[in-house]
């Protein structure tokens, strides 16, 4: 998110303060999409009990526990990198990034294992395994996907925000006296890692 | 008003952060063991707390929501109250059928 | 190029905004403008093109209606029509209108500033209204149909539908995104670009508005980003989380659509109310009363108005509980509106009143939107929901609050500020005459609709027993009506842009706020000094000589 800028001829006003507000104000927005998947899921899951503690079985405890601690690693790495430029340590943050960048890819290459391995089962949308199911576990996969999906669709957009902010850092574009860019990727990344925090157990630990 | 600030300072070390790192891993460790245990309708209430908690952690700490001013801090819990009626008043129907 | 001419270029010694040359010149220097000003000149552009073409839609709909069966379409049309008016009027006229236009132009002169917290996302939005009102038009052009799910997307049938639902879908998610940098953009501005001395109770009360509206759209709007999102999800892959045959809950679907939709009329009011609270000490000379009522209940209408959707719902099934705490808080959403009425006509008592154009608009605003309102209150009853939900009783209470409220509101806002747009008067005789048009057509248009509704008319209905033909006989003459009225506004304004008397005093009404005390038009950053603020707003004095306003004929 840019800071407030004149053309040349004026003064450049630079609101690093307004950055990070507009930024959290963004956070909100896809806090609140995310969060009305989980009034969705609330719902169902009030409605069907059973059948969702039935369905959740299916997914593995261990790979969706794993994914929650790259992703949390991931956080810290990101974090780091704003210490690490603000203490003029570019080398550092620039290495702290591709880490959360490979972290991410990580999660996201699991998170392909899992599904595909649920696509050989046929429990998927619309495939046949699943439609035989009752309606309960077929909602459940149905959220499953979509909130997942829209969660690995957020890693990704999240993935090619940090590359951006890495290449900044390494022209110098971000450095130890100019980084809100990089505070906002951050904050981004961090909330991708929050809403993963809540999808974990609402899906994996129901059992 | 124009505001000029402070420079933004974070008073944390590296350290800090690793810190509140190992303690989100332990959380995430404690709710998987949680779930394993039989404790009947607690278990989704205890793995929300828990992933609150650690949410917390993530927007206080990673997040440098403690290091802003008192605004952010309002405008956070505004956020989270707008979804939590949302919630509420949602099953003021459902609850009922 | 006259004297004159000359004059609207070079006020003082700098050119006005509109013949700024920045890095672009040309048209370039206006679609890639991030000077706030310019872009809310471009949203009045396609706003109006928009407008025009949901009024278009609203105009032959009625001719359909003048008589029972079929007169000029056939009931796949009508069905079409009546989801484009809605898509098109809501989501392209009435919720970006004020905020994207005037608030644009006139927040950040408003409260000292040199333009919005983030200029280029400003652009952006505008890019995103443009990108969604187009594909909302293509989806009426590509085969398969322009959708006829009315603009609520109800399932099951938006998914089972095979009209043109998917891109539709898409237009709504885009202007969606729109509306929410918009929001978020204003929220920021408030906070952090406030002149120096400007406090909160300070600052004019369509600040307050628009700042309670960009919470609302911030907030509001990713939940019918994520709705819309599903039924297209739904559509591609059968997830089942909308379609009862896979177990899905379609009353949900109306949840969480109403969680936005409701909250968004609020948008789409709560502008229009900061307008009249600017107009109306202007014209009757007198401050504002109330001041800090007026500016909490903006904050309490956007807060309670987040609480009552499922008063759309009362007939679908939900439990009994559920329907006693909507109803019960439909009422308290109410109040805070009723102080706002209070509150001007207050201001209005013993004040020094001049009827010109803005004023006129503004007292039909009241008189409007409290019959929309007073209405709503009676649709929040639950026994009398149950008779007129989904009759044109609910047609007409929303029609004179979005029309007879926001719309008039932004009729009441061009009328007031075109002169500090533009650097020049529109007709003042020609407005007079055909806001009488409007008022007395729209109420033509519209009242019979109370009745017939009442009556059992239901809505969305192409036929009609012939019980009722009288009422939609009324109800389409008054159309004629308005829509004459319309288009002679449109007219001249347009005209009057181009070849309207020239102004160039700074405060031709004898306004009070921030933007009186500029160039008009104003130059490119607003101000030549930011502002030191000393006193409140509208400090009005009976009889006050300190300000000329100029006749202009």
């Amino acid at each position: 998110m840019s800071s407030t800028e004149h053309t040349a001829g004026t003064h450049v006003h630079r609101d690093d303060v307004g950055s990070r507000m507009g930024m959290w104000l963004f956070l909100f927005t896809e806090l609140i999409l995310f969060g009305g998947m989980f009034l969705l899921y609330s719902v169902y899951r009030f409605q069907y009990a059973d059948e969702f503690h039935l369905a959740a079985k299916e997914l593995n405890t261990i790979m969706g526990a794993f994914n929650t601690a790259v992703l949390l690693t991931s956080s810290l790495t990101m974090v780091l990198a704003i210490i690490a430029i603000q203490r003029d340590q570019k080398a550092l943050s620039i290495l702290l990034q591709l880490i959360t960048i490979f972290l991410a890819l990580f999660f996201l290459v699991n998170k392909y294992f899992e599904w595909t391995a649920k696509f050989h089962y046929g429990i998927y949308p619309g495939g046949e395994e699943l439609l035989a199911k009752s309606s309960g576990e077929i909602l459940f996969f149905g959220l499953y996907y979509v909130m997942t999906g829209l969660h690995g669709i957020h890693v990704i957009i999240g993935m090619f925000l940090i590359a951006v902010m890495t290449r900044q850092t390494r022209t110098g574009t971000i450095n130890k006296d100019s980084y809100v860019r990089l505070e906002n990727a951050g904050l981004y990344w961090h909330l991708v890692d929050i809403i993963w925090i809540f999808l974990f157990p609402l899906f994996y630990l129901i059992t | 008003m124009q505001i000029h600030d402070k420079p933004h300072e974070h008073s944390h070390s590296y350290g800090a952060y690793i810190l509140v790192w190992l303690a989100l891993m332990a959380l995430t460790a404690i709710t998987v063991a949680v779930a394993g245990m039989d404790i009947g309708r607690f278990t989704v209430a205890t793995a929300l707390i828990i992933a609150s908690f650690k949410a917390y952690l993530v927007l206080t700490v990673f997040m440098h929501l403690r290091s802003e001013t008192k605004t952010f801090v309002v405008f956070v819990i505004v956020a989270l109250l707008f979804l939590g009626i949302s919630f509420l008043l949602l099953f003021s129907d459902y609850s009922f059928h | 190029m006259t004297a004159n001419d000359a004059a609207i270029k070079t006020n003082g010694h700098e050119p006005s905004y509109l013949e700024y040359k920045g890095k672009h010149t040309g048209i370039l220097g206006w679609i890639l403008s991030t000077d706030h000003k310019r872009i809310g000149i471009l949203y009045l552009i396609s706003l109006s093109i928009f407008f025009l073409v949901g009024v278009a839609f609203g105009f032959l709909m009625r001719l359909e209606l003048i008589s029972p069966g079929r007169t000029i379409m056939d009931a796949q049309t009508y069905n079409s029509f009546f989801t484009l008016h809605g898509v098109i009027m809501i989501f392209l006229f009435v919720i970006p209108g004020i905020p994207a236009v005037f608030g644009n132009f006139f927040l950040p002169i408003l409260i000292g500033a040199k333009d919005v917290a983030f200029p280029r996302i400003n652009l952006m939005s505008w890019y995103l209204y443009l990108i969604g009102g187009l594909l909302a038009v293509v989806a009426i052009l590509l085969p398969g149909g322009p959708t006829d799910t009315g603009w609520t997307f109800y399932v099951p049938y938006s998914i089972r539908t095979n009209t043109n639902v998917m891109i539709a879908l898409f237009a709504a998610f885009i202007l969606g995104f729109s509306s929410i940098l918009t929001g978020l953009n204003f929220v920021t501005t408030v906070h952090r670009l406030r002149a120096p001395g400007m406090t909160w109770f300070k600052m004019p009360l369509s600040i307050w508005s628009l700042y309670a509206t960009a919470w609302v759209q911030v907030l509001a709007t990713p939940i019918i980003g994520i709705t819309l999102l599903l039924v297209a999800v739904e559509r591609w892959f059968g997830v089942g989380v909308f379609d009862p045959a896979l177990g899905g809950d379609p009353v949900l679907y109306q949840h969480l659509f109403w969680i936005y939709s409701h909250p968004a009329v609020y948008i789409m009011i709560l502008p229009a109310m900061g307008v009249v609270s600017e107009i109306i000490p202007v014209f009757a000379r007198r401050t504002i009363f109330g001041y800090k009522f007026i500016a909490f209940s903006s904050i309490a209408i956007a807060l309670f108005g987040s609480l009552v959707w499922a008063h759309h719902m009362f007939t679908v099934g939900m439990s009994d509980t559920g329907q006693f705490i909507f109803s019960l808080l439909t009422m308290l959403v109410a109040i805070p509106s009723a102080i706002k009425v209070f509150n001007w006509v207050a201001t209005l008592y013993k004040g020094s009143i001049d009827l010109s154009t803005p004023l006129l608009f503004v007292l039909a605003f009241i008189f409007l939107f409290t019959i929309g309102g007073l209405t709503g209150v009676m649709q929040g009853v639950l026994s009398i929901d149950i008779q007129i939900h989904d009759t044109s009783f609910i047609v007409a209470h929303f029609h004179y609050v979005m029309f007879g409220g926001t719309g008039f509101g932004f009729f009441a806002a061009m009328h007031y500020w075109f002169p500090k747009m533009f650097g020049r008067m529109y007709n003042r005789k020609l407005a007079k005459t055909y806001f009488w048009l409007m008022f007395v057509g729209f109420n033509f248009l519209y009242f019979p609709m109370f009745i017939m509704g009442w009556l059992g008319m239901p809505r969305r209905y192409y036929d009609y027993l012939p019980e009722f033909h009288s009422y939609h006989l009324i109800s389409t003459i008054g159309s004629w009506i308005l829509v004459a009225g319309v288009l002679l506004m449109v007219y001249n304004m347009y005209h009057s842009v181009r070849k309207g008397k020239i102004v160039t005093e700074k405060n031709i009404w004898g306004g009070e706020t921030l933007e009186w005390q500029i160039e008009t038009p104003p130059i490119h950053e607003n101000f030549y000094d930011i502002p030191v603020i000393e006193t409140d707003p509208y400090q009005y004095k009976m009889n006050d000589e300190k300000f000329e306003k100029e006749v202009v004929s």
